[in-house]
């Protein structure tokens, strides 16, 4: 178990700063506290899986990193959550994007008027240049990009098994493809960290199974930076380079999987239930 | 989305097109001469309600892409074809050459409707209506009340079109000039429609918590949506006045803004050719309604009267009767059919 340092001058003048780290992030809805003085680091090209039981503040977290929710400040100082040395908080959500940032949501967020190809593209809208201009005569420059972008969205769309679907309109699909529809979207835009927020909830053995493939392979061959939101604790400690726990809106642990399973923390909090949750499949 | 059977593509760029297969290709060629020689076999009535029909597929397409495909609902479309009207008046009034004229009103409307659009930024739905209406109606009491920019109650006269010394000045004349705009208007909207700018719009009608994660900026593409529209409607405006000769403000009031509406929703949301069917539907309709009155005659008199004092009634009814049972427009009829033909004689 590693030592998690408390105290705000610790904290900020003892390390160097991670590749995403998120430092001393509380957020409050209307007084309640969602989030207390968080702080955790994920390495460059890791895995990393946030848990927690219902309403520990997962989402929430995922929410101050991609700009949906302002986190109020920290504890003991000014919170901060950088990813590979620039600050993100200072940017709005679309911003964030462009530094290569990316994520999927616990509830399917598809446009469903749109078709599973248009969805991805839409997914490389940050990564797109040309003008108004441009699309209105839709001529040389537009052409050009469209057709450079949809190479690229045609990988994602061969990772990810999409073919059979390209054109059909994501709101009619399967949950299962929809969900991956979704993965497909964030991965479009080539993220430097992507955000997972449950993506197994729902699936079957099979999909659960695949989807878990998908995840290495987006950090050993696409060299994205994983933060995974997810219950499934079978798939969790078999895929996780780090474990980070949340409950009630603290930090109960981080480390790797094993350290994680024995720490008395994480153990009192999962009383009861620890041999199912940890036992896997 | 699906193409006829056996068509396939051997670049990504030929599956971009609007138009797929040779055979649409051919069959729009075909609309197309049909419509270069249209005026040669119509009548002046029927080329005047054809000039009808082109104005009104501009300010239809240009309301579909706010409302249909960026999901902005706009109660304010009719005002904005008036600040082009008036816009594209006074300039010709000051000597400005027509084309300039139509431009600078296009120009001048985004301006104005993206003024207008800041709202949406915080409001949806109803309140965004609400906020619309409310430049529906402050823009209203401009048109009245503009002194001789807008020439108050008794409105503005313009002359005909001159584009390089040559009049438009008979229907037909004007006809191929509304043509050519009406068929602008429409490839300029199918242009952004498979462009980023067309996705990023669907994407905040469908998601918009997706689609700030994608990295539209949310507050930036509602108002260009509302410039882009308005520029069109702008253009409408424009046109319209400079083909009726005549401005005046009661044009312009809330039954044009829920016209255009009903055009849409008749038509087709989102969709660039369910902006023309409902056009034509609209602008039709109350031909049909007098082609009715007058056959009926005969046999009832003075039904002429009373079915032309229905006529609102009749329009409303017809509206009620497309939102209950076709949702989707005459457009997803016009799919339903194609797809029908597609695999004639073996549907079922
Ligand atoms: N927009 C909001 N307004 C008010 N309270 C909120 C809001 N979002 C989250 N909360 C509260 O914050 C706490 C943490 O919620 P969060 O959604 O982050 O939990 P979670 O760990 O993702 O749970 P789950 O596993 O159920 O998804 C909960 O008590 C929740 O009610
Ligand atoms: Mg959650």
């Amino acid at each position: 178990m590693t030592v998690v340092p408390t105290g705000y001058a610790s904290y900020h003048n003892c390390r160097i700063m991670a590749y995403l780290d998120v430092r001393d992030v509380t957020l409050t809805f209307k007084g309640i506290a969602a989030l207390m003085g968080v702080s955790f680091t994920v390495e460059q090209g890791t895995i990393a899986s946030l848990i927690g039981p219902n309403g520990a503040g997962k989402t929430s977290m995922l929410n101050c990193i991609s700009g949906r929710y302002t986190p109020d400040g920290g504890v003991s100082g000014p919170c901060t959550i950088s990813l590979d040395g620039e600050n993100l908080l200072s940017l709005p959500a679309h911003k964030r994007t462009e530094l290569g940032l990316s994520r999927t949501f616990q509830n399917i967020a598809l446009f469903k008027g749109l078709s599973v190809l248009d969805n991805l593209m839409v997914g490389r809208h940050s990564r797109m240049e040309y003008g108004l201009l441009a699309s209105i005569v839709y001529w040389g420059r537009a052409a050009r990009q469209e057709d450079r972008h949809r190479r690229r969205v045609e990988d994602v769309i061969d990772f990810l098994n999409l073919s059979p679907y390209r054109h059909q309109h994501a709101g009619r699909l399967p949950y299962g493809v929809q969900k991956r529809v979704e993965l497909g979207r964030a991965l479009a835009a080539e993220p430097k960290l992507i955000l997972l927020d449950e993506p197994m909830a729902g699936m079957n053995l099979e999909e659960t199974e695949d989807m878990a493939r998908y995840i290495l392979d987006i950090a050993e061959e696409w060299g994205a930076t994983v933060l995974l939101v997810e219950h499934d604790m079978g798939v969790v400690m078999d895929i996780s380079d780090k474990v980070i726990v949340l409950d009630f809106g603290s930090k109960l642990a981080e480390g790797t999987p094993d350290e994680v399973q024995a720490d008395k923390n994480v153990i009192a909090a999962y009383l009861g239930t620890e041999q199912a949750t940890f036992s896997g499949r | 989305m699906q193409g006829k059977c056996g068509l396939f593509f051997t670049s990504y760029r030929g599956e971009a097109q609007i138009f797929q297969s040779g055979f649409q290709k051919l069959m729009v060629g075909l609309f197309m001469l049909a419509l270069l020689a249209a005026p040669l076999a119509l009548n002046i009535h029927e080329t005047s309600v054809m000039n009808l029909v082109f104005i009104a597929v501009i300010g239809a397409v240009a309301l579909n892409l706010l409302t249909g495909v960026c999901g902005q609902i706009s109660l304010g479309h009719g005002a904005f074809i008036g600040v082009g009207a008036y816009a594209a008046g006074q300039c010709t009034l000051n000597g400005v050459p027509f084309p300039l004229a139509i431009l600078t009103a296009g120009l001048i409307t985004a301006m104005v409707g993206m003024v207008f659009g800041v709202p949406s930024l915080r409001l949806k739905g109803i309140y965004l209506a609400i906020a619309t209406l409310a430049a529906q109606l402050v823009l209203e009491f401009v048109f009245l009340h503009g002194g001789a920019l807008t020439g108050g109650s008794s409105g503005l006269l313009l002359d005909p079109p001159v584009i390089l010394g040559f009049v438009f000045d008979t229907e037909a004349r004007m006809y191929y000039l509304l043509l050519f705009f009406a068929a602008a208007a429409l490839l300029m909207v199918a242009n952004i429609m498979r462009s980023r700018y067309g996705r990023a719009f669907v994407s905040i009608r469908d998601y918009y918590l997706s689609a700030e994660i994608v990295g539209v900026n949310l507050f930036w593409f509602k108002l260009v949506a509302f410039g882009v529209s308005s520029f069109l409607a702008g253009v409408s405006g424009g046109l319209w006045a400079h083909y009726t000769g005549y401005i005046s403000a009661e044009q312009f009031n809330i039954g044009l803004s829920i016209s255009y509406l009903a055009m849409i929703i008749i038509g087709g949301m989102g969709s660039v050719l369910g902006s023309v069917f409902g056009a034509v539907f609209v602008v039709l309709m109350p031909e049909a309604l007098n082609a009715v009155a007058n056959s009926l005659s005969a046999v009832f008199p003075g039904i002429a009267q009373s079915l032309v004092a229905l006529r609102e009634g009749v329009f409303g009814l017809v509206l009620i009767l497309f939102l209950i049972f076709e949702p989707e427009g005459l457009v997803n009829r016009w799919r339903l059919v194609k797809a029908y033909w597609k695999l004639y004689p073996f549907a079922h």
